[in-house]
C-alpha cells in the first residue's frame, strides 16, 4: 500500500502518480498531500525549513485546466498556504469533491517537456508522445509532438527519444538525464499496467536536474487485480471518486461473478428542463450505447448508465435493478439491450420482476428483452407485475428501440405527467422474520409461509425451484437438496418466488438485502 | 466463400473442459463447425463430446494433423499464455473469447502474433459467424437460434457484418435478414481498446471476398478504427458500399477523463468525427439503429438500378 485512499478507483491522483515515479528513480518535487488548511500551514513551514520561498497548491481532482478553475495557488506565508488550501478543499466539481491538495516547493525551471505515454490501438503497441518545446499549450502544438512506438518487451530505442531533442532548444548537456527520466516514465507505465501516464511538464531545472512537475496515471482496470500495491479498492475508471452507490454497485459485482455488472453515475444537471430524469439499464456495451441514444433521442436525462450483460443470474439482474432504483428522483424505468441477446433472457425478466415487485413499482417501466426465450421473459414481466401501481412493459426482438423509446415516453406523460417520485421504499412480505420457515443462501435466506401451502401449491413450488424443494409429507415445502446446494439456488429461489406470485399465491420470499442501501434486518439471524 | 471461418476450416479448443468451453463446443458443432480437438493442460486423455482433450495445443495439432484456428476459453489473467502457446505452435488464427484480458496482455499478445505472422480476433468478442456453414465462440447462443436469425448468403444481395459489440452483431444480422438480405460472415472484432483484428483488416478480407456485396458496420465511439477504414475507402481499397451505425452519440462530452494525450488526437475518436470520416469517403452512415437495414437495401437498390 502506498497510502492511497480506501475509495480509490483505477485513476490515480497527481500525488499518487509521482509517488510511483519516484519508486523508478525519477525526482519529483518535494511536498506533501494535505487535507486540511493546518496541515497545509505545517507543510508550508516544513518546506520552508528546507529552503522553500515559494510553495504552490494543487487541488487533486480529475479535472482539465485546473488553474482556470482556481486549483492551482502559489503561497509564501503559511497564512496564504491555509487559506488557498481553505478555498480548495470547498471545491466541488460534479460528483467530485475536492478532499486532498498537494503542497510542493515551488522549482526554478529552465525547460519543460511535454511526455505522454498512451495506447495506440492502431498498433496495438504502446505510443510515447514527446514534445520538447514546452509542456504549456500544447494542444495547440499537436501536429509537432513526436509519435514513439514502444515495444511491450523491448522497450523504448533511447536513440529516438534523443533525436526529438536534438530537435529542441534544450542544450545538449541535458539530455541523457532526460533520456533516463522518460525511460522510467515508461518503466513506470509497464510496471503498474497503465492505460496512460502523462508528465506533463516534465522539467529541467536550472541546476539541471530533472523532475516531473506533474503527473496523471489511469491503471488498466482488467489489471487491477494484479497490483495490490496499489490499493485500488474499485478497479474502475470514472471521472470521480465512486459515489456511495457506485461503491454498493462494485461490491455486488465482486460478489458474485455470473455475467457482468457495471454502474456509473452520470451528471444530471439541467435535468429539471428535460422530459424526466431516469433510471437505465442496459444489456451489452454496443446495445446499452444504441439504447441510451434512442432514450436520449426522446428528451430524458439518464441519472446512471448500467449494463448487465454476458448472462448474468437473475440475483445480479435483481441487485442491479435495486440499484438504480435507489437513486431519488426518478421519473421512469427504462431498459434495453442489444435486442437479439444469445443469453436466456428469462433470468433477467425474474430478476427485474422480483426488484419492481420488492420497490412495489409507481415508475412506469419499459423493458426491450429481445434474444433467446424472449416471449417466456416478456410473459414473466408482465404478468407478474399485473397489479402493480405502474404499467410495466416487456418488449421483443422485432420492437426497435426507437418505437420503445417513444412508448417509454408516453407512459412517462401519461403516469407521471413528467413529474418525478419520492424515493421509492422497498417492502418485505409481513410474514417474513417472524415464525415463518427460512433458511439460508449465499447472500440472504429464503422465507416460506408455510401456513399458507398445501400439498398442490408445494407441487408447484417443487417444479418452480427446479427440485431444489420438495413435499416433506405433509403438504408443506421442505429442501430437496443440501443446504450447501440451496445457498448457491438464489436465482433458482427468485425464479419459484415469482412463480408463486404469478400464481397468486406469494408464499416464498427470497430475502436478499443490499449492504449500504438496505437496513439490517432480522432475517440475518440463522435458523 | 465467407471470411474467417467456414466448414472446412479446422478448429480446436483450448480450455475445452470448462464450463464456457463445453457449452460453447456444442453449440459450434451443432451448427456446422470441424471441430477437431482440444486442449486443458492436466486434462489429456479426457473427452468432451467425443472429441479428445490433450494437455498442449503443440499435442492437438500432432493428433489431428494439423489445426487452422483455436478458440481460446480460459480465465482472463491466463489468455496471454493460452494465445501465445497457440501462436508459437503455429496456429495462424487465435479467437480469444474471454471479457477483462489486461491491456498489457493483449498488447504482448499482438507483438507475438506480428513475429510469427498470426492473426486473432478479440479479446472479449463474442465470434463469428457465417450462416449456413460454421461459427467461432458463441454468437446466437443456441445453434437453432442462429439458423432462424441468419440469412444465408443470397447471391447479389449479401453483406458481410462488422462490430463493435457483441449483441449488436447478432441485432444487425436479425434486422438485415428480417429485410430480406443475406449475410456472409458477421465478425465480432471484439469490445477492448486492443483487438487483434479491427475494422480495416476485416473490411479488406471482405473486399476480397466474391460473395459479399457490401459491408455493414455498427461502430462505437472512441478508438480510431472507424477512421481507418474510412481511409482505406478514399484510397480506394475498399470500394464495396458501407453502410455504417455509429453508437454512443449520447454519451456526454466530460464524463470521460479528457488528456492531453487524448486532445491531441483531435477529433479522431469522438462520435462527430467518426461520421464525417466515413461520411466523406462515401459510407452511407445512419443516425438511428432502427434505420440500418433500409439503408442496407437502398444500397442495393440504387446498385442494381445504375
Amino acid at each position: 500500500m502506498l497510502g492511497f485512499p480506501e475509495d480509490a478507483v483505477a485513476r490515480l491522483h497527481e500525488y499518487q502518480g509521482k509517488t510511483l515515479l519516484k519508486k523508478q528513480g525519477l525526482e519529483i518535487p518535494s511536498g506533501m498531500v494535505v487535507r486540511s488548511p493546518e496541515e497545509a500551514g505545517e507543510v508550508f513551514q516544513s518546506l520552508q525549513g528546507h529552503g522553500a520561498e515559494r510553495v504552490v497548491l494543487k487541488i487533486q481532482a480529475w479535472i482539465t485546466g485546473r488553474k482556470a478553475v482556481g486549483g492551482v495557488q502559489f503561497a509564501q506565508s503559511v497564512e496564504e498556504a491555509e487559506a488557498a488550501a481553505s478555498v480548495m478543499l470547498g471545491m466541488k466539481f460534479g460528483h467530485f469533491p475536492v478532499q486532498e491538495v498537494l503542497v510542493e516547493e515551488c522549482v526554478a525551471i529552465a525547460h519543460e517537456l511535454f511526455v505522454s505515454l498512451t495506447i495506440d490501438d492502431a498498433a496495438r503497441s504502446p505510443l510515447l508522445l514527446l514534445d520538447a518545446f514546452g509542456g504549456s499549450g500544447i494542444e495547440d502544438r499537436a501536429a509537432g509532438v513526436a509519435r514513439i512506438p514502444i515495444s511491450v518487451t523491448d522497450g523504448v530505442h533511447p536513440q529516438s527519444i534523443r533525436r526529438v531533442l536534438l530537435d529542441s532548444p534544450i542544450p545538449e548537456k541535458h539530455h541523457e538525464a532526460i533520456v533516463t527520466a522518460i525511460q522510467q516514465i515508461i518503466a513506470t507505465a509497464k510496471e503498474v499496467e497503465a492505460r496512460s501516464l502523462e508528465v506533463n511538464p516534465l522539467v529541467v531545472l536550472e541546476d539541471g536536474r530533472v523532475l516531473a512537475a506533474d503527473c496523471r496515471v489511469t491503471i488498466d482496470d482488467y489489471a487491477v487485480f494484479r497490483h495490490p500495491e496499489l490499493g485500488i479498492e474499485i478497479a474502475r475508471e470514472l471521472d470521480h471518486p465512486a459515489t456511495a452507490l457506485e461503491q454498493v454497485a462494485y461490491r455486488v459485482e465482486q460478489d458474485d461473478h455470473r455475467g457482468t455488472f457495471y454502474f456509473a453515475q452520470l451528471p444530471i444537471e439541467g435535468h429539471e428542463d428535460s422530459s424526466g430524469l431516469i433510471g437505465f439499464h442496459g444489456a451489452g456495451g454496443g446495445g446499452s450505447m444504441m439504447s441510451m441514444d434512442a432514450v436520449s433521442n426522446e428528451g430524458f436525462t439518464l441519472a446512471n448508465f448500467c449494463d448487465t450483460s454476458g448472462n448474468p443470474s437473475a440475483a445480479k439482474v435483481y441487485r442491479a435493478a435495486r440499484v438504480i432504483l435507489a437513486q431519488p428522483g426518478l421519473a421512469g424505468y427504462f431498459g434495453s439491450g442489444s435486442g437479439v441477446a444469445s443469453q436466456e433472457q428469462f433470468h433477467s425478466a425474474y430478476g427485474l420482476a422480483k426488484a419492481f415487485n420488492e420497490m412495489n413499482m409507481t415508475l412506469p417501466v419499459v423493458i426491450r428483452l429481445g434474444g433467446n426465450a424472449e416471449d417466456r421473459a416478456v410473459e414473466i414481466l408482465e404478468d407478474s407485475c399485473r397489479d402493480l401501481p405502474a404499467t410495466i412493459e416487456g418488449y421483443r426482438k422485432d420492437d426497435t428501440p426507437a418505437f420503445c423509446a417513444q412508448r417509454f415516453t408516453s407512459l412517462v406523460k401519461d403516469e407521471s405527467g413528467g413529474n418525478s417520485s419520492d424515493q421509492l421504499v422497498r417492502s418485505v412480505p409481513d410474514w417474513v422474520g417472524g415464525d415463518a420457515e427460512a433458511f439460508p443462501i449465499e447472500g440472504g435466506h429464503v422465507w416460506i409461509n408455510t401456513d399458507a401451502c398445501d400439498a398442490a401449491l408445494t407441487a408447484r413450488m417443487a417444479e418452480w425451484s427446479s427440485g431444489l424443494l420438495k413435499d416433506d409429507g405433509n403438504g408443506n415445502p421442505v429442501l430437496a437438496v443440501p443446504e450447501e446446494e440451496a445457498a448457491k439456488a438464489d436465482s433458482e429461489f427468485i425464479a419459484c418466488e415469482i412463480e408463486c406470485l404469478r400464481a397468486g399465491t406469494p408464499v416464498l420470499f427470497v430475502d436478499l438485502p443490499i449492504e449500504g442501501i438496505d437496513p439490517v434486518t432480522n432475517s440475518g439471524k440463522d435458523h | 466463400m465467407a471470411i474467417i471461418i467456414d466448414e472446412t476450416k479446422r478448429v480446436m479448443i483450448q480450455g475445452i473442459t470448462g464450463r464456457e468451453g463445453r457449452a460453447r463446443t456444442r453449440l459450434m458443432r451443432e451448427f456446422g463447425t470441424n471441430v477437431v480437438g482440444g486442449c486443458t493442460p492436466g486434462k489429456g486423455g479426457q473427452d468432451v463430446e467425443g472429441i479428445p482433450v490433450h494437455d498442449t495445443v503443440a499435442e492437438v495439432i500432432e493428433a489431428t494433423g494439423g489445426v487452422d484456428v483455436s478458440v481460446v476459453f480460459v480465465p482472463a489473467r491466463l489468455v496471454k499464455s493460452a494465445a501465445i502457446e497457440a501462436i508459437e505452435a503455429g496456429v495462424k488464427l487465435v479467437m480469444l473469447v474471454p471479457d477483462r484480458v489486461p491491456l498489457w496482455d493483449a498488447m504482448a499478445i499482438a507483438e507475438c502474433a506480428e513475429a510469427h505472422g498470426a492473426e486473432f480476433i478479440g479479446p472479449n468478442t463474442l465470434g463469428v459467424i457465417s450462416p449456413g456453414r460454421a461459427v467461432l465462440g458463441m454468437i446466437g447462443g443456441r445453434a437453432e437460434s442462429a439458423r432462424q436469425w441468419f440469412n444465408e448468403p443470397i447471391p447479389g444481395r449479401t453483406v458481410g457484418v462488422i462490430s463493435r459489440s457483441g449483441g449488436m452483431s447478432s441485432s444487425c444480422g436479425y434486422y438485415l435478414s428480417r429485410a430480406g438480405l443475406g449475410i456472409s460472415t458477421i465478425c465480432h472484432v471484439g469490445g477492448d481498446s486492443v483487438l487483434g483484428l479491427t475494422f480495416p483488416e476485416v473490411a479488406l478480407k471482405f473486399q476480397a471476398d466474391p460473395e459479399t456485396d457490401a459491408i455493414v458496420l455498427f461502430g462505437e465511439i472512441g478508438g480510431s478504427m472507424e477512421e481507418r477504414l474510412a481511409d482505406l475507402m478514399k484510397s480506394g481499397k475498399i470500394t464495396k458500399p458501407v453502410v455504417a451505425y455509429i453508437g454512443g452519440k449520447a454519451a456526454k462530452e466530460g464524463t470521460r477523463f479528457s488528456h492531453a494525450g487524448a486532445i491531441i488526437e483531435g477529433d479522431r475518436g469522438t462520435h462527430a468525427g467518426k461520421v464525417k470520416a466515413l461520411s466523406e469517403a462515401g459510407a452511407v452512415v445512419v443516425d438511428g439503429f432502427g434505420d440500418l437495414p433500409e439503408a442496407a437495401l437502398s444500397v442495393f437498390a440504387s446498385s442494381t438500378s445504375s
